[in-house]
């Protein structure tokens, strides 16, 4: 924690944090039917050779997709391009499945880490799932110290991470049980405790974070600003527009895989409000 | 970019020469930079790997005995039939039979079988953490190099109680058992990644590993053959299994089997890698 802290500082870092991303598409796979099998896809293959040896299918063509017909490809993005500077908090906003936890997951370097188009300049820290490699089996201490270990710590700093997490976390006796005996808000406490335990230079956060009772709430948002406030870049998404409008210098509405506003808060949301208003008046009429 | 060929359509615009040589050197680079970084994490994969055992026998009071357990009664057993099926005398055989069992079933079949869900078994920690993949192969490596030394006391065990003890020469065995644990880490990479694309490969390679049981020397030995012990040198299995074993028993392995299994070992690593650059990129969309 102390040593991630020197890299916080957009004054001291060598490198500034930067994300851009160029042109980008993302197709996911889904396998259905024999897709998951090499038999079958080894047996396809052999007949579709056959088939055209004998020149039986001059009439029709028949795709088979390298002999996967079980596999579809789900467009997620589409020719997505965005660059995002040092300073910048960028809030998405879009309909469920508008792509914008693919997105961030892209961001992350989940998906496509190699791709030459997207560009990852900076620590990054996602905070994308609840859990986000939890293992539900062990106890909140010992989770605690395997993301310790996650992030490369010696034993000094993660028994000083316990220490953090244990006091903001609140979950006295339950921090010695499993993780999986823990309510919802008791595991988004300790999952934001230790996400939030680290400053990295990008931070990344899907929606749940804003979860857990009022108290709890108030409790996170302090320590939120805190981290929000050294890092250089925050890209969050949400559907509390409040959070979005009290956070964010920036909004991506996303729509269908695809960019459909990018601009300053104000005349994005505008837009975005305009037209839920809009299909709320069609669904009334 | 996956399993399509349509797919390198995605980079289209990126404006840079899309060169079949130049884009599998990157994939190599970044597929060697997974491994740096893995090894670098080496505290989390070895925890990582305590805690599966440890979550494996939770709430059981001799916890990862349990395997000494049954293994000693699996060898017991075994010995004290077989040797009226084939002949022998239980005091020869027996030390041969713990050794060679303990080194197929704890040993290579199980360092085959595990590193099948590498990564199908960290699914949800791979979606949401963006950590070197490398890290679970580690992990599940440092999974089997406990269950083994669990094992391994039962035919140390019975070295003692039969009172054969086979020497320094044991010491040999070291080597060799860290060859089959760089072997163990390539396998991760190369079935891990293969299986969390086809479902079908693990029991593929359980039959394969049935097959392999069977034709190599594990409950026979090598000069039950013959004259045609010359055709196990096709068999990587029985040269793995030697350079381990021999030393076990107080004896120098054979240097050709010590050239086959490390042959052996380097065409499985380029595989490895070969495979594991290609999939790494698509790894958190197929698993």
């Amino acid at each position: 924690m102390k040593d991630s802290s020197a890299h916080t500082d957009p004054k001291t870092t060598a490198t500034a944090a930067s994300i851009s991303i160029t042109d980008l598409s993302l197709s996911f796979p889904i396998f259905h039917g024999g897709a998951r099998s090499l038999k079958k896809m080894l047996l396809k293959r052999g007949k579709s050779l056959l088939a055209s040896a004998r020149g039986l299918q001059t009439g029709g063509t028949v795709t088979l997709g390298q002999g996967e017909t079980g596999t579809v490809y789900i467009e997620a993005l589409r020719d997505i391009s965005l660059s995002i500077t040092a300073g910048e908090r960028v809030g998405l906003i879009g309909h469920n499945g508008a792509g914008k936890s693919t997105l961030l997951r892209v961001m992350a370097g989940i998906y496509m880490p190699e791709a030459p188009n997207v560009h990852i300049q900076g620590k990054v820290a996602p905070l994308l799932d609840l859990l986000s490699g939890m293992n539900p089996q062990l106890t909140g201490r010992e989770n605690i110290s395997l993301f310790g270990h996650q992030k490369g710590f010696n034993s000094t700093q993660i028994s000083k991470l316990e220490k953090d997490v244990e006091a903001f976390a609140q979950l006295d006796d339950f921090l010695d049980l499993p993780v999986r005996l823990y309510s919802t808000g008791m595991t988004i406490r300790l999952g934001f405790g230790l996400a939030t335990s680290i400053t990295p230079q990008i931070l990344l956060m899907d929606e749940w974070f804003m979860a857990g009772d009022f108290h709890f709430q108030e409790r996170a948002e302090k320590r939120l600003a805190s981290v929000v406030d050294s890092t250089d870049i925050l890209v969050i998404t949400s559907h509390a527009l409040g959070v979005l409008e009290k956070w964010c210098t920036r909004l991506i509405w996303m729509e269908h895989g695809q960019i459909r506003m990018d601009g300053p808060v104000k005349p994005v949301m505008a837009a975005y409000r305009a037209e839920s208003e809009q299909n709320n008046q069609k669904d009334h009429a | 970019m996956m399993a399509s060929s349509g797919s390198s359509a995605q980079f289209s615009g990126s404006g840079l020469p899309t060169q079949p040589d130049r884009a599998s050197r990157s994939r190599l680079v970044s597929a060697f930079n997974d491994i740096v970084g893995g090894l670098r994490l080496w505290r989390l994969a070895l925890s990582l790997g305590w805690l599966d055992i440890r979550l494996q026998f939770n709430g059981s009071r001799i916890g990862p005995f349990w395997l000494t357990l049954t293994t000693g009664v699996m060898v017991g057993s075994m010995g004290l039939i077989y040797s009226q099926l084939f002949h022998l005398v239980l005091h020869d055989y027996l030390p041969y039979l713990a050794i060679s069992l303990i080194l197929w079933q704890a040993g290579l079949s199980s360092l085959i079988q595990e590193s099948c869900s590498t990564f199908t078994r960290a699914a949800e920690t791979l979606r949401s953490v963006n950590m070197p993949y490398s890290v679970q192969a580690f992990r599940t490596m440092v999974r089997c190099g406990i269950m083994f030394g669990y094992n391994i006391i039962v035919p140390i065990v019975v070295f003692l109680a039969l009172g054969v003890w086979p020497g320094l020469t044991m010491l040999l065995a070291i080597p060799a058992i860290a060859v089959w644990l760089a072997n163990n880490v390539a396998l991760c990479l190369l079935l891990g990644s293969a299986c969390a694309r086809f479902r079908d490969i693990p029991p593929i390679v359980g039959s394969i590993l049935q097959i392999m049981f069977y034709i190599t020397p594990v409950i026979w030995e090598p000069k039950q053959l013959g004259n045609t012990t010359f055709w196990l040198y096709f068999n990587p299995f029985y040269a793995l299994l030697e350079i381990v074993r021999r030393p076990f028993l107080g004896q120098m392995p054979d240097p050709t089997l010590w050239m086959i299994a490390g042959g052996f070992s380097l065409t499985l690593w380029i595989l490895a890698l070969f495979v594991f650059s290609r999939s790494r990129s698509r790894l958190a969309f197929w698993i």
